[in-house]
């Protein structure tokens, strides 16, 4: 019988979804406090995957030509310029002739830039406002005025800087909104506790994007289907550590056994502390939160929506019992479809 | 493939008859999922090679099937790099694979407006009757004191950080012979 | 501690920067030095902006900084450096000249370095004409050694005598207060203290710390200079040969040090002997001793072993003793062949071909108009690559053809476009950034017509000999009598790259014995090598540069991965990581170290100094060679042993770092009258218009500074980035960093274009407005830089206008390498004009700023006072 908790809450996804004796869980924690924002994962993910390109735009977003994560970029490197100072930094532009900081209007320019790629992945592209609030941080005063350049005493200008960056990927929720809507049974939980789709299932229907509480999921516009982060499960399957994850010159992303990361993790946070870095905190670790905890989770240096992530995601289908009955009938659908499906690719 | 294996491999009874009843994970597996192997297992040999990018020399595992390059990556045996590369590095299957690479030899007549083909051997002969002609035309033997100069200041060359020592020195080699000076690489940049 | 200077390390060599991040993790703290925050500075504990072209100023500062409070490593500087020794009476200082030193010939702009010789030696050393030294880049050649010093030096260990290098030091100093480096840089004295305090605290007996530059640092008029004074702080806190120590030169091509350690340059030959030069050298006995210098200590006393080996490696058994080796058949230099003046001559049409192998001038060069309007100027030009590039298309697509510079159909330039092998198809050695050398394996065969430079080379010399088989011309003997046997392979006829690798390292030339270490070099031919520093990686008949022992399995040396000149050496006179008795200096900085039971050096590393020398070892008086150097010389390839704090000879403009302003600045030099370096290599032709800088007049025309450097995402030239999709779209476009101060002042929005204007070009890019960019307070008046990548030409997937179009050519005197970190400009809103108009332009801001007759920059300038900079009324 299902876990109780198979919709919601604490729950060891794999066990769940049917595998007798799975391996440990497997995931990613990526620490943004190392991260030098390179790109090599973005790259590296490209090149074992095949995702193609995915347009050639200055977006002007600080150093992102990315935008979100989407079809055709399955890791996305976000950078965040903030007038503020990093814990262990001396602030960078301490008696500089400077007047106020343009973070948060270069962002929100920068914002209007979001490529279309077919579906609404990630943040709502095009948000100036947004955008303008995460580069001003929690502190955020509203648009800069028109400060006379370079002529002020250099008191009333900018001192603190920080640049932030994250390398953001599909979160593997344990409640995994995305699988649970997908009627083709495309959208599927691994032995390793990760959500794969499954390419020569999809059908393209596009429910998936929807109910991602992340915006991670998305078509890709030339054949309709929907693409993400596979956690490499081919690589997993040959005992070897994803692309990104292997890549990653200063281990900003690392690959292991999801209980195993959870303490390393709570361990940096706290020698960040120890250091100086009260803003250290841990994202999508928690096991309670709306997800049940993501299988890729981060240590961020302020509030998610500065990053673009959701500050309280929660799986859409939490009511989906409530609609048991509607999604029974869906079930069904589903099953038929399959068959059908499996039927018609007899060779 | 009998009846039986096949209705087992059908998702519906394994989502039925197994562990998976909502469906969601051992039961959804596709026929593609069931056979996924990584292509670096597959691969018919690897080659153990060098980041051709920047000086810190990471290591590289070049897997080849087919007489192809089917994945570059780090080769985490390397105390430089510990299996890992920056986004150069990283991309270095799309640079020896891309599709802008130049396979064949290419020539623009003087005063032309268009690239013309030419066949690798016939362009070795002609570059190899220019180099003797330049260094003839141009040949310096002695200084105004008599002093010897063996040397042609005729032709020009640069290049050389990207390719390998041996290459280089037979580059410096060649040229050094034909008494050809100016001889500059990346080094000077 | 790290430091990282002229150095965008995260960027430009993530990889390597996993171990400043793994420092970093251990305690390390890193501070950034650069014009602009970048992902280096985003992860850094200390950021110091600073203004292009002054790192002089700082370093200078902190050298002070150490002097004033005596913080110097004194049992190290006084044991292992020259600070005890004694200079010449006849030594002038920048303080007492204006900027500039004693020996300063103002016909030829070059210094005569006999006053600022070691007291006593003055006559042991003939006055080098430092012009020719300076045409000829002779600074290269002490990449693998120092320069000469002669006989026994006097010194005065407690370091007061006021000739002393020590007190010199102190004097020449004595004005980079911090004052003055806010004033010169625009750091805040805060942060300068910052970073003096942490530098020195982080140095000494139980600390090192390392210092890291790439570029930023060489690409100066005084660039050599620039490195002199981080090693001057190295030296004095003890940190050079040491572990966690160390000057980190991190160079930017895969084996950029392979091709200067196996020279393709002018004036070098492999293991940086130079290339012969028609007045130095007309003999080979002469030559030698040019190199060995006939009674000096150190390890040059083999040289002639070295120069035989080469010869005879290069021309085989034709080489023999009664003909000098074949010395006669080497081509001369008689000055200046470097890259620039080759293009300056290709424009005054002297040049007949052109080889560009894996290079790509027109956009990777400085001042790529002239790059380009040199290869239309060409008979023929052979490029060698993996893309069509810019250099290959200038006939057709270059800026100059919209402005009818170049005409396609008037362009005589005959171009043969080879396809290259990629690092994949061949198989061949590489020499890092630490003089590793990495074998890499074949993995596929080339695609097509590609083909290797081995393979390409090797036939290119088996046609020309062909041809010339039955020339009786003396010419000829040299190409004729060429040991060009390499066995080949495969349906391409590949030459076998091992059997090269095999000549390079040496052998026995009765048994074919390899060689397994440069001191089996014998110098009656009875053994051949073709790069003496190379000697030891095919030992044994072993490819030692292929071994591939996992790091896992072998201590953090890593000894038996790759191998590294000298003798697999991993960090260089690794003897000063011991005290003079040979005790480690401490138990956490344990890394080589006198074993006094069986009598040997010993440690993690191979021992840079001889096995069996013990620290009380004495050099009797007068010896030469090997023999003079004492057992606590730590700096072997030194002539008398020591770190050089002051530099007697070698260095062509100063013994000393002085501060001068970049050829192109805004600013009047605030330390001395002198403005930039007296002794830099200047072009005066007419494409190299130069901007004014004070003392002239108008440089206020181009008043801002600008810089350029690499993204993370991109190469170089872009040929292996711009044509490589994933690469191509992470970093799509051309653009310009500026200041939300300069975007304000000069009407510039974000993503908006803008066009920047020098007198050679104008040069367009998107805008990014960032806090990243700060303006600067110098010398009491604001200072504006904007900073480009250098990676964009008219080829690829992604294009746009070059950087590098907007320098002019001036070169740094030492090694010839051009200033093109810095150079000034105007920046204006919009996109640049095109055709005519992009001319007129250019021109408009040439009279502006003087006239059309290009006026170059004066030399000297000690003559011109001026009240508000001037320190020394």
């Amino acid at each position: 019988m299902p876990h109780a908790n198979a919709l919601y809450g604490p729950l060891d996804p794999a066990p769940d979804a049917g595998y007798e004796n799975p391996p440990p869980r497997m995931g990613f924690f990526t620490d943004t406090s190392v991260c030098i924002g390179c790109k090599a994962c973005e790259v590296a993910c490209k090149e074992w995957n095949g995702v193609p390109e995915s347009g050639l735009d200055l977006l002007g977003m600080s150093y992102d030509n990315t935008g979100a994560l989407t079809a055709n970029s399955w890791r996305h490197v976000a950078f965040v310029e903030q007038p503020r100072s990093v814990g262990w930094a001396t602030p960078a532009f301490q008696e500089q002739p400077d007047g106020p900081s343009v973070s948060p209007l270069t962002a929100a320019v920068g914002a209007r830039t979001g490529t279309d790629t077919g579906t609404d992945p990630g943040l709502t592209p095009g948000s100036p406002g947004a955008a303008a609030r995460m580069s001003g941080g929690p502190e955020f005063l509203g648009m800069p005025g028109g400060q006379p350049p370079g002529r002020g005493s250099g008191a009333e200008g900018r001192t603190d800087f920080r640049w932030l960056m994250m390398s953001d990927v599909c979160k593997h929720c344990t409640h995994a909104a995305c699988l649970d809507v997908c009627p083709t049974g495309s959208l599927f939980r691994t032995e390793f506790g990760t959500v794969v789709v499954q390419e020569d299932i999809c059908n393209g229907c596009g429910y998936c994007i929807s109910a991602c509480p992340y915006g991670v999921i998305d078509q890709r516009k030339d054949d309709g289907r929907a693409w993400k982060c596979t956690l490499c499960y081919d690589r997993l399957g040959a005992g070897m550590t994803p692309a990104c994850a292997q890549a990653c010159p200063t281990e900003s992303i690392q690959y292991g056994e999801l209980d195993e990361l959870r303490e390393r993790a709570a361990a940096r946070v706290a020698k960040l502390h120890e250091h100086g870095v009260p803003e250290a905190r841990l994202y999508g670790h928690d096991p309670n939160d709306g997800v049940g905890g993501d299988g890729a989770f981060f240590l961020l240096l302020d509030e998610p929506e500065v990053y673009g992530l959701p500050p309280d995601p929660i799986v859409t289908t939490r009511d989906l019992p409530a609609m048991w009955k509607r999604a029974g009938l869906a079930a069904l659908t589903m099953a038929v479809a399959t068959a059908v499906a499996f039927l018609g690719g007899r060779p | 493939m009998g009846v039986r294996r096949w209705v087992e491999r059908w998702p519906l009874y394994r989502q039925l008859t197994g562990t998976d009843p909502l469906g969601r994970g051992a039961a959804a597996k596709s026929a593609r999922s069931l056979t996924l192997t990584a292509r670096t297992d597959t691969a018919d040999s690897v080659a153990r090679s060098v980041c051709p990018y920047c000086a810190v020399g990471c290591g590289q595992r070049v897997y080849v099937a087919d007489g192809q390059v089917t994945q570059i990556e780090g080769d985490p045996d390397s105390p430089i790099s510990r299996g890992r590369l920056c986004p150069k590095g990283a991309a270095s299957k799309s640079l020896v694979t891309s599709p802008l690479r130049q396979t064949t030899v290419r020539y623009r007549r003087p005063y032309g407006t268009e690239w013309e083909d030419l066949d690798l051997d016939t362009a070795m002969n002609m570059i190899a009757d220019r180099v003797l002609a330049a260094r003839d035309e141009t040949w310096e033997d002695r200084d105004d004191e008599g002093r010897p100069l063996n040397r042609t200041l005729g032709i020009s060359s640069l290049g050389g950080a990207t390719l390998d020592n041996e290459e280089n020195y037979l580059i410096k080699k060649l040229f050094t012979a034909m008494g050809a000076l100016q001889i500059e690489n990346q080094a000077r940049i | 501690m790290i430091v990282i200077q002229g150095s965008n390390m995260a960027e430009a060599h993530p990889v390597g920067f996993q171990w400043v991040m793994e420092a970093k993790r251990r305690g390390a703290k890193v501070f950034h030095v650069d014009p602009r925050f970048t992902r280096t500075s985003a992860v850094a504990d200390a950021y110091l902006p600073i203004r292009a072209g002054t790192d002089i100023a700082l370093l200078g500062g902190v050298i002070r900084y150490i002097l004033d409070n005596e913080l110097d490593f004194r049992e190290y500087v006084v044991a292992y450096t020259n600070a005890a020794t004694i200079v010449t009476g006849e030594y002038r200082d920048t303080e007492d000249l204006h900027g500039l030193f004693s020996g300063f010939t103002e016909e030829n702009a070059s210094y005569d370095q006999s006053s600022w010789q070691y007291e006593g030696a003055e006559q042991n050393i003939p006055p080098r004409d430092t012009e020719t030294q300076r045409e000829t880049a002779a600074g290269l050649e002490h990449e693998s050694h120092g320069a000469p010093v002669g006989g026994d030096t006097q010194r005065d260990e407690t370091l007061q005598h006021p000739r002393c290098v020590y007190q010199i030091l102190k004097r020449h100093f004595s004005r980079y207060t911090p004052q003055m480096v806010e004033r010169v840089c625009g750091i805040p004295q805060d942060k300068f203290l910052e970073l003096a305090q942490a530098w020195t605290a982080n140095s000494g007996r139980e600390r090192t710390s390392m210092l890291v530059y790439s570029v930023g640092w060489t690409q100066h008029s005084v660039g050599v200079q620039y490195i002199r004074a981080g090693a001057i702080i190295q030296l004095l806190l003890g940190n050079m040969g040491r572990p966690g120590g160390g000057v980190m030169a991190l160079r930017g091509h895969a084996s950029i040090q392979g091709s200067t350690d196996v020279p393709t340059l002018f004036n070098l030959l492999p293991g940086y002997l130079p290339m012969p030069h028609h007045a130095d050298h007309p003999t080979f006995d002469e030559w030698v001793d040019s190199i060995r210098h006939p009674g000096q200590k150190g390890f040059w006393g083999n040289a002639r072993a070295y120069g035989v080996n080469l010869l005879k490696a290069y021309w085989g058994d034709a080489a023999t003793a009664d003909n000098d080796y074949c010395y006669g058949y080497m081509p001369r230099m008689t000055g200046d062949h470097g890259t620039y003046q080759q293009v300056l001559n290709m424009i005054d049409g002297k040049i007949k071909g052109y080889f560009l192998l894996g290079q790509n001038p027109a956009v990777g060069s400085a001042h790529g108009r002239a790059q380009r309007l040199g290869m239309a100027n060409l008979d023929w030009l052979v490029v060698r690559d993996l893309f069509m590039i810019e250099s290959a298309t200038f006939w057709k697509r270059a800026p100059e053809i919209e402005t009818g510079e170049i005409v396609p159909e008037e362009c005589r330039t005959e171009v043969f476009f080879l396809p290259a092998a990629s690092h994949v198809e061949k198989e061949g050695s590489f020499t890092q950034t630490q003089r590793l050398l990495q074998w890499r394996e074949k993995a596929v065969e080339p695609p097509g017509d590609a083909r290797s430079e081995l393979w390409f080379f090797y036939h290119l010399g088996r046609i020309i000999r062909e041809r010339l088989a039955r020339s009786t011309r003396a010419r000829d003997r040299a190409l004729l009598d060429l040991a060009w046997n390499y066995p080949t392979h495969g349906p391409h006829a590949e030459p076998s790259a091992e059997s090269v690798l095999y000549e390079i390292n040496g052998y026995d030339v009765a048994s074919g014995r390899p060689l397994s270490s440069y001191t089996e070099m014998k110098d009656d031919g009875t053994t051949a090598g073709g790069c003496w520093i190379y000697t030891g990686v095919y030992a044994d008949g072993v490819n030692q540069a292929a071994r591939r022992k996992p790091g896992s399995e072998q201590s953090l040396v890593a000894l038996e991965w790759g191998w590294a000149w000298p003798s697999n050496r991993r960090i260089l006179y690794n003897r000063a990581s011991a005290d003079p008795d040979g005790r480690p200096w401490s138990e956490r900085k344990k890394y080589v170290w006198w074993d006094a039971e069986k009598a040997e050096w010993t440690g993690y590393d191979v021992p840079d100094f001889e096995k069996n020398k013990a620290p009380s070892y004495r050099p009797p008086p007068n010896s030469s060679g090997v023999a003079g150097i004492a057992g606590d010389d730590p700096f072997i390839l030194q002539g008398d042993g020591k770190g050089w704090l002051y530099a007697p000879s070698g260095v062509l403009d100063g013994p000393l770092p002085t501060h001068y302003e970049p050829v192109e600045s805004p600013v009047r030099n605030p330390l001395y009258r002198q403005q930039a370096n007296p002794a830099r290599k200047v072009y005066t032709h007419p494409v190299n218009t130069l901007n004014p800088s004070p003392p002239q007049e108008h440089s206020d025309v181009f008043p801002y500074v600008f810089t350029v450097s690499r993204l993370t995402e991109h190469h170089t030239a872009g040929a292996m980035s711009r044509n490589v999709s994933p690469l191509a779209e992470l970093q799509p476009e051309m653009f310009v960093e500026v200041s939300p101060e300069l975007a304000a002042l000069r009407g510039l929005s974000h993503l908006g274009w803008a066009h920047l204007v020098t007198s050679r070009a104008a040069v367009q890019a998107k805008v990014l407005v960032t806090d990243r960019v700060t303006p600067l307070r110098v010398d009491g008046r604001i200072i504006h830089q904007v900073w480009l990548p250098y990676h964009f030409g008219y080829e690829g997937l992604v294009t746009g206008d070059s950087a590098n179009d907007l320098f002019g050519i001036t070169l740094d005197p030492n090694v010839l390498i051009q200033e093109s970190k810095v150079g000034t400009c105007d920046v204006r809103p919009g996109r640049r004009p095109r055709g005519q108009d992009l001319l007129d332009l250019v021109v408009d801001y040439r009279r502006r700023s003087g006239d059309l007759v290009h006026r170059y920059p004066p030399m000297v300038t000690t003559d011109v006072a001026d009240s508000s900079s001037d320190q020394e009324a």
